[in-house]
C-alpha cells in the first residue's frame, strides 16, 4: 500500500522533479564554465525581470486549469502599466497607483470572462479580440507616447532600490504562496480543477462551471494588473508598448511547468519552475558567449518536449501501458 | 428471392454476449421488422450488417455472395444503407453536399460540378417524397426533413437494402404516412427493408414480416398477419431472471419526494405525478428516451421545472440548480459516470468530498487529514478498490468508479437519492455489491429512485414502478402485480 502510494505521488510530481532537474543541470553547467554568473546582483535582476511573467503566469495557471486561455494579458499589461503612471501623475500615492492599475486589470479580465463564461464565446476568439482591440485603442490614445513627468515618488516607491525590489519580491512570493495554497486548501480550488476536468461532471456536484471561469479571468486581468504597477515603478517613464508578447511568455512556462492545456491537471509549483527554466536560459546563453538568437530556439524546444511528455502520457495512459507498467 | 441472409452470428464485448447466434433473413420487396426490449441486440446487429463491428462468428451474405470480411465500404457498395434515429449529416454544409459526399467518386483533384450535384439533389428529393430545397444548409433543418435527406442519399447510393433505425420516433402522423409511401415505392422497386420500431402498430402497418430479438438471441420470425401486439409482447419479455437480487422487505415511512403534474418543456417529460416513501426503491422503466433520465435532471435542478409542483416533505420546493437540489439533500448518481459522475483527473479523496466540501473544512479551509479520513472511510464501507485514495478516478474500474460516485452523494448524507442505470457496464461482482448497497440504504431511511433498463433489475429491486413513455408517466404497478409484460406493454404506449 506504501509502496503503490508512493508511486501514485512521483507520478503526479514526474513534471516538477524534471523541472528542478533541468534547472539544477544548467546550474551546474554554468558553476563550472560560467561562475561568474552566480553573483547576487545577477540573480536579483534575473528576478525583477522575471517577476511580470510570474505574476501574471499565477492567473495563466487558473485560466488554464479551467480549460480556457487568455492571449489579452500583454495588452492588459500595457493598458495597466500606463494607467499606474497616469494615476500617480494625477497625484495618487505611488501605491495606489498600483492599486488602480490592479481594479484596471481585474475590469478588462471581467469583462473578458463575462464574454467567455455568460456569453459563451470561445475564450480564444474573445480574447483574440480584447488583445487587438485594448492595445490599438492605448495606441490611440496615448499616440505612442510615453507616459512621463511623473513624481519623484513614483521610480522605487521613492525609496531605495532595494527596498522597492524587495516590496515587489515579496509580494510576488505571497500571491504565489496564496494561490497555491488556495488551489489545494479551498473549495473554489477545488471547483477550478472540476471545471476543467469536466464542466458537466462539476456541475452536477453543484459547482457552477460559469462562476468559476468568470472569476479566473477578473483575478488573472488583476494579477496582470498588479504585475504591470510593480514593473513600471522599476523606471521613471512609462512606456505605451509594455507587455508585448506577455502572454506567449506565460502561456509557455505554464504549459512547460506541466498543467494540462485541456485543463483539470496542473498547479503553481509547477509554474513556478516553468518561469524560472524558461527565464534562465537567455542570460545563461549570454554568460556562456553564445548568439542570444539561440534563446528562443531552445526556450521553443523545451515547450515542444513539454508538450510531447504530455501527449506521450496522455497516449500511455488512454491505452492501458501505464497500468500494465504499474503492476 | 433472398436479399440478405445472416446466419449464426454472434458477437461479444469484454465478456458480455451481445449476439448469440442470430440468424435473419431479408427477401426482395418485404419489409421486415425487428422488435426486442433495450438492449436485446438490435444495434449490434445492424452494426454487423453495416460493417460497422466485425462479428465474432457467424456469416453474412447478400444475395449469395459472402461478405467476409465485411466492411462499411463493401457494405455500401452492396447497396446496404443505413438511416439511424439521429441523422449524421454535416450540419454546415448544404443539402446537396452533403448527398453528394456519399455519392460522388472520391478523389482530392476531382472538380465539382455544382450544377449537376444541384439537379441530382432536387431529383433525389423528389424520390423520397421531400419538398427540401438543395441548397439549404443541412443545419436549418428540422429532425424528420434531415431524415428525409438521409432517405434520399441512400436511394441515390441504390441502396437495395435499407436499414431504418426507429425513422419515426420523431415523426408527425402526416410526415409517418409520407414516409410510408417512400417504403412502399421502394418495396415496389424490389428493395428489401429492415424497420426497427418500437411503436407496435407501426409494425402491423407497414411490416411484412417481424423478427422478436431477446438477449441475443432471434427468438421468433413471424408474418405480421399471424400475430398480434400480445404475441408480441410475450416474446420480447420472455427473459429469464437468473440473478439473485439481495432485496429485503422494509417498512416504508412517510412520503418523502412527490411530485404533482410536473412538466418541463425544455426536458421534454410532462404531467409527472409520483411519489417516493422513505425506505423505498421506486423503479423507473420506459424505453431509451422515453424522458426518465429528464425526469431525473429535473427533479435535481438540471433542466428546471416550468409547471407543476415538487413536494419534498410535505412542502413545496422549487429546485433551479443543483446546488438547491444538494442543499435539500437530493443526490443523484448520472448514467454517464466516466464523464459525469467523478471527475476523471481528480483523486478518488477528493471526488468523495466534491459534493459537501463544508463537511471537511474548518473555518472555509479543506482539512487535508480530514478529507482523507472520510474517503477513507467511503473505501472500506462500499470496498472500493483502489491503489490508494490519491490515485485518479479514472483509473479505476467502471464499478469502482460507480462507488465512488455513490460515496460522493452518501457524503451529504441524502434524504432522496436517484440512481440512473447504477449497474449498467458493471461487472456482476460489483453489481451485486451496488444492489446489496441500494438495500442498505433504504433499511436507513432513504428514499431511492431508481432508473433502469434492465427489466429482471427493476422487478428484482423496486418497491414499486412507474412506467414512462413519450415524457410522461404511462402507469405505476406494484412489486406484487409487476410482470416483464406488463411493463413492457406500457413502456411500448
Amino acid at each position: 500500500m506504501r509502496q503503490t502510494m508512493r508511486h501514485v505521488m512521483l507520478d503526479s510530481h514526474r513534471r516538477e522533479i524534471s523541472l528542478v532537474a533541468a534547472i539544477l543541470a544548467i546550474a551546474a553547467v554554468m558553476a563550472i564554465a560560467a561562475p561568474g554568473f552566480f553573483t547576487w546582483g545577477n540573480e536579483r535582476d534575473l528576478v525583477m525581470a522575471n517577476l511580470p511573467v510570474l505574476i501574471v503566469a499565477l492567473g495563466m495557471t487558473l485560466v488554464i486549469l479551467t480549460g480556457q486561455i487568455d492571449i489579452s494579458v500583454g495588452s492588459q499589461f500595457a493598458i495597466c502599466s500606463v494607467a499606474a503612471g497616469v494615476f500617480a501623475r494625477l497625484g495618487m500615492p505611488t501605491p495606489a497607483a498600483c492599486l488602480a492599475a490592479c481594479l484596471a486589470g481585474a475590469a478588462m479580465g471581467a469583462l473578458n470572462g463575462a464574454l467567455i463564461a455568460y456569453a459563451r464565446v470561445p475564450s480564444i476568439v474573445v480574447t483574440l479580440a480584447t488583445m487587438v482591440a485594448l492595445r490599438d485603442g492605448l495606441r490611440w490614445v496615448t499616440e505612442g507616447a510615453w507616459v512621463a513627468d511623473l513624481p519623484r515618488t513614483f521610480q522605487w516607491f521613492g525609496r531605495s532600490q532595494a527596498a522597492s525590489e524587495g516590496i515587489a519580491m515579496a509580494v510576488a512570493a505571497l500571491l504565489a504562496a496564496g494561490i497555491g495554497w488556495g488551489l489545494r486548501h479551498l473549495a473554489a480550488g477545488r471547483a477550478v480543477y472540476a471545471t476543467g476536468s469536466s464542466a458537466r461532471a462539476a456541475r452536477l456536484a453543484g459547482i457552477r462551471p460559469a462562476h468559476v471561469i468568470f472569476a479566473v479571468l477578473a483575478l488573472t486581468g488583476a494579477l496582470t494588473g498588479c504585475a504591470a504597477g510593480l514593473n513600471a515603478v522599476r523606471f521613471n517613464q512609462v512606456p505605451a508598448n509594455a507587455g508585448l508578447g506577455l502572454e506567449m511568455q506565460t502561456i509557455a512556462a505554464v504549459i512547460v511547468g506541466g498543467t494540462a492545456v485541456t485543463g483539470g491537471r496542473g498547479g503553481i509549483v509547477g509554474t513556478l519552475l516553468g518561469v524560472a527554466l524558461l527565464g534562465i536560459i537567455g542570460p545563461a546563453l549570454t554568460y556562456l558567449g553564445i548568439s542570444a538568437y539561440w534563446e528562443r530556439a531552445l526556450q521553443g524546444g523545451i515547450i515542444l518536449a513539454a508538450v510531447a511528455m504530455d501527449a506521450v502520457r496522455v497516449h500511455a495512459r488512454e491505452h492501458g501501458s501505464l497500468a500494465a507498467e504499474r503492476s | 428471392m433472398r436479399l440478405l441472409e445472416a446466419t449464426a452470428i454472434a458477437k461479444s464485448f469484454a465478456g458480455v454476449q451481445a449476439l448469440k447466434g442470430v440468424s435473419f433473413e431479408l427477401r426482395e420487396g418485404e419489409v421486415h421488422a425487428l422488435v426486442g426490449e433495450n438492449g436485446a441486440g438490435k444495434s449490434t446487429l445492424i452494426a454487423v450488417m453495416t460493417g460497422a463491428l466485425a462479428a465474432d462468428s457467424g456469416t453474412l451474405a447478400v444475395r449469395g455472395r459472402l461478405l467476409s470480411p465485411n466492411s462499411p465500404g463493401l457494405a455500401r457498395s452492396l447497396g446496404i444503407a443505413a438511416v439511424y434515429q439521429q441523422p449524421s449529416l454535416f450540419p454546415d454544409l448544404t443539402v446537396a453536399e452533403n448527398i453528394a459526399f456519399s455519392l460522388e467518386r472520391r478523389g482530392l483533384w476531382r472538380r465539382v460540378d455544382w450544377k449537376a450535384r444541384t439537379r441530382q439533389a432536387r431529383e433525389l428529393l423528389a424520390r423520397a417524397g421531400a419538398d427540401i430545397l438543395p441548397g439549404r444548409l443541412v443545419g436549418t433543418l428540422s429532425m424528420p426533413e434531415q431524415q428525409i435527406v438521409e432517405i434520399a442519399k441512400a436511394i441515390g447510393a441504390d441502396a437495395r437494402i435499407l436499414i431504418l433505425d426507429e425513422p419515426t420516433s420523431s415523426l408527425t402522423g402526416y410526415e409517418v404516412d409520407r414516409l410510408f409511401a417512400v417504403i412502399a415505392a421502394l418495396r415496389g422497386r424490389g428493395a428489401g427493408i429492415i424497420y426497427i420500431s418500437h411503436r407496435l402498430e407501426e409494425i402491423s402497418a407497414i411490416a411484412t414480416r417481424v423478427t422478436v430479438l431477446r438477449d441475443g438471441e432471434a427468438v421468433a420470425t413471424r408474418a405480421v398477419a399471424e400475430t398480434n401486439r400480445d404475441e408480441l409482447i410475450r416474446l420480447m419479455v420472455g427473459r429469464e431472471i437468473s440473478t439473485i437480487f439481495p432485496k429485503r422487505e422494509i417498512p416504508q415511512g412517510g412520503v418523502v419526494l412527490e411530485t404533482r403534474r410536473l412538466g418541463s418543456r425544455a426536458a421534454g417529460i410532462r404531467d409527472v405525478s409520483l411519489s417516493v416513501r422513505r425506505g423505498e426503491i421506486l423503479g423507473l422503466a420506459g424505453l431509451v428516451g422515453s424522458g426518465r433520465t429528464q425526469l431525473a435532471e429535473t427533479l435535481f435542478g438540471l433542466t428546471p421545472a416550468d409547471s407543476g409542483e415538487i413536494v419534498l416533505h410535505g412542502r413545496p420546493v422549487r429546485i433551479p440548480s443543483p446546488e438547491h437540489a444538494i442543499r435539500l439533500k437530493i443526490g443523484y448518481v448520472p448514467e454517464d459516470r466516466r464523464r459525469h459522475g467523478v471527475v476523471g483527473e481528480m483523486p478518488v479523496a477528493e471526488n468523495t468530498t466534491l459534493a459537501n466540501l463544508r463537511a471537511v473544512s474548518r473555518r472555509g479551509m479543506i482539512d487535508r487529514a480530514c478529507e482523507c479520513a472520510l474517503a477513507r472511510q467511503y473505501v472500506d464501507r462500499l470496498r472500493i478498490k483502489t491503489d490508494s485514495i490519491h490515485a485518479p478516478a479514472e483509473s479505476l474500474s467502471g464499478g469502482n468508479q460507480q462507488k465512488v460516485a455513490l460515496a460522493r452523494w452518501l457524503a451529504i448524507a441524502p434524504e432522496v437519492l436517484i440512481l440512473d442505470e447504477p449497474t449498467q457496464g458493471v461487472d456482476v461482482g460489483s453489481k451485486s455489491e451496488i444492489h446489496g448497497l441500494m438495500v442498505e440504504l433504504a433499511e436507513r431511511g432513504l428514499a431511492i429512485i431508481m432508473i433502469s433498463s434492465e427489466l429482471p433489475e427493476i422487478l428484482g429491486m423496486a418497491d414499486r414502478i412507474a412506467v414512462m413513455h413519450g415524457g410522461a408517466v404511462a402507469g405505476t404497478l406494484s412489486r406484487a402485480e409487476a410482470t416483464q409484460q406488463k411493463i413492457l406493454s406500457l413502456a411500448l404506449g
